[in-house]
């Protein structure tokens, strides 16, 4: 069919752009705006040119911050996706208790994000909490108001158990669209369980897993209310995740013009490191086809 | 390579099944002899599959044992049975390269290296892809896929029996010829006991020594294709074997007489009283249009198919065809049938009846 060429047509963009231009490109802009410019109060503002954006790059703070950050991503990363696909190849395929794990896998995920920090906080509290009173009782030394590690372990078990279920749902979604005869003619060829794992389950969940992967690792770089809600950023700055500490900036000290240049770099960050992903999927994903 | 035998072998879906209708295989006893090619032919759904499943250990029956060489294998695993299985679907490795995909069955047996590659390049040519080989198989076209199915198959020399579950419905008409003689020439070859699942009346006569013909999970044929011509043993094989399919007309028979409506088709044989529902059944080959002889018919339509033609018509209130030659002239006048009498075949119940030298 031949196509014909018509700048009109940009026009039906038009709604989209607007509406985009309102919800993101503006206040972005706001923040853009804050971050070359310094006030004394007043609401008299200054240009600063780079000068925030050269501060931060030197701020050791911001470094560290972005280190732990890293670090708390890349250990749920590495938790959640294994283990994800772990309850997904042991859940029962079809029938009631199918339903029954789905639904009961569903529940951390529809719990509000400041409730599940306030269940941890309570639940890991060494004098009232189940599990803090629990662990103190048999003599194991946890206080994650205090221990490093004790608060460490405590937001990523949380993490944990907060979505883990996102990534096992969306695998078993991929396992369940594995046609039957691929497990026969497996039977038949003789492949071990780790083969058919390794050569039918994975390559069909490669799809879902990229979107699991990408999902968990953008709300993971950007987690605030249930660590905030269970250390504070505590013990010290310990457990101060970039979005914490940002909040600290902004909000804490009114150190906005920093606070501004801060959060577009955390943005680019997140952007570039979802796109570099993305890239290298969707093109090993054409070198193997 | 090993004789298959199926011993009071039956099988349902359901936990409890209670009566016969549950069964998607009725009792069945049965000898697959060792290196014989045969087609297991049926409509969709009655029971084809379930009972290939059954053979290579992918499905355990409800009751019955199956041996191989008299052992029982009815419990054994698919491992230890040493079946090959190509499903009507193709199933092929994703990642793997169309090389690792065909040397996967004989790498996961130990087999060494020297001995795979060598297997793999004779399979490829069987199935021409030799040049193709390095490629990985996810891009390739669903009968590409289906040749890799079936390479794969193939390429272990001392299985027990090679399974084929409906594995042409996917290749294009003209690779399907050539599959099917690469098939019967491995058959040929190696001598493997064969079972071919097909619904495919032509592909199952062509490729078979013998038919076992299915009809609602029960076996109610097995012979070669010019018996299930000839002779069809029930009214389904009449039915189904046969383009178009024999002529059942429902009639009342008198020893060597079949009464339909008054008027009578005589047969070749001499019968006793017959109980239940009583049908003739004859071929449309074996009818003859004629404008003096036989009863009255009424012509409906006249279909040229080449080779022949094919004339519906009512007979009595059922539905016929009859076949005549390419060049025979049909007129309007031609209103009678006539039947051959040797190959008029009288059923009751829809199972046939052996009559009686008249």
């Amino acid at each position: 069919m031949e196509k014909t060429v018509n700048q009109k047509a940009w026009f039906l963009v038009l709604p989209v752009l607007l509406l985009v231009a309102f919800s993101a490109v503006i206040p972005l802009m706001t923040v853009v705006n804050y971050s070359v410019q310094d006030t004394f109060g007043n609401n008299q503002f200054f240009w600063a040119g780079l000068e925030w954006f050269e501060e931060m790059l030197r701020s050791e703070r911001m470094w560290d911050a972005l280190g732990r950050q890293l670090m708390f991503s890349g250990i749920i990363l590495a938790i959640e996706i294994p283990l994800g696909i772990f309850v997904a190849l042991n859940m029962p395929k079809s029938g009631f208790w199918s339903s029954f794990c789905l639904v009961l896998m569903s529940l951390p995920l529809l719990i509000p994000w400041n409730v599940v920090g306030t269940i941890w906080q309570i639940f890991g509290r060494v004098d009232i909490g189940l599990l803090g009173y629990t662990l103190d009782a048999l003599g194991i030394n946890y206080n994650y108001t205090q221990d490093i590690l004790a608060a460490w372990v405590t937001i990523i078990v949380m993490d944990v158990w907060h979505w883990t279920s996102l990534v096992a749902l969306l695998a078993f979604a991929g396992l369940k669209s594995i046609p039957d005869a691929y497990y026969q003619a497996a039977k038949i060829d003789q492949a071990s369980r780790w083969k058919v794992f390794r050569f039918i389950e994975l390559p069909k969940m490669m799809g879902v897993l990229m979107i699991a992967i990408l999902l968990r690792f953008m709300d993971s770089f950007m987690i605030y209310t249930e660590p905030f809600v269970v250390t504070g950023g505590g013990p010290g700055n310990a457990t101060t995740l970039l979005s914490i500490d940002l909040v600290k900036m902004a909000l804490g000290q009114f150190d906005l013009g920093p606070a501004a240049a801060f959060s577009i770099m955390y943005f680019l960050v997140i952007l570039l490191i979802s796109w570099v992903f993305y890239t290298v999927m969707t093109n090993l994903d054409k070198r193997e086809g | 390579m090993a004789k298959i035998t199926l011993d009071n072998l039956a099988h349902s879906y359901l936990p409890n099944p209670r009566s016969e209708d549950d069964f998607a295989l009725k009792e069945l006893n049965h000898d697959w002899d060792d290196g014989a090619a045969y087609a297991l032919l049926g409509s969709s759904g009655c029971g084809k599959s379930t009972l290939l499943n059954i053979i290579s250990g992918l499905l355990h029956p409800s009751q019955g044992r199956i041996l191989f060489d008299g052992k029982d294998v009815t419990r054994a695993p698919t491992a230890e049975r040493n079946i090959a299985q190509v499903f009507q679907f193709p199933v092929v490795y994703d990642t793997m390269t169309v090389h690792d995909n065909l040397a996967f069955p004989l790498r996961n047996r130990g087999r060494d290296e020297a001995y795979v590659a060598e297997r793999v390049q004779e399979i490829a040519r069987m199935i021409g892809m030799e040049d193709m080989l390095k490629k990985k198989a996810r891009g390739l076209t669903a009968d590409a896929k289906q040749k890799i199915s079936l390479g794969r198959g193939m390429v272990r020399k001392d299985v027990n029996a090679l399974l084929f579950d409906e594995p042409l419905t996917v290749i294009d008409p003209h690779m399907k010829w050539e599959l099917r003689t690469q098939l019967k020439k491995l058959h040929h070859d190696f001598g493997h006991t064969m079972i071919y699942v097909t619904h495919d009346q032509t592909e199952a006569l062509t490729f078979a020594d013998k038919v076992v013909v299915m009809y609602d999970g029960r076996v109610v044929q097995i012979g070669t294709p010019e018996e299930l011509f000839e002779r069809p043993e029930h009214t389904f094989v009449g039915y189904f074997i046969g383009s178009p399919g024999m002529n059942v007309i429902p009639a009342r028979i008198d020893g060597n007489k079949a009464y339909v409506n008054g008027s009578y088709v005589q047969l070749a044989r001499g019968y006793g009283a017959l109980d239940g529902k009583v049908e003739i059944g004859v071929r449309p080959e074996f009818a003859r249009l004629s404008q003096t002889e036989g009863l009255p018919v009424k012509v409906r339509r006249v279909e040229d198919v080449g080779r022949h033609k094919i004339i519906r018509a009512e007979f009595f209130g059922t539905d016929i065809n009859i076949i005549a030659g390419e060049d025979d002239r049909i007129s309007a006048d031609m209103n009678r049938v006539t039947f051959d009498a040797a190959h008029v075949n009288v059923y009751a119940n829809d199972w046939r009846v052996q009559g009686e030298a008249a």
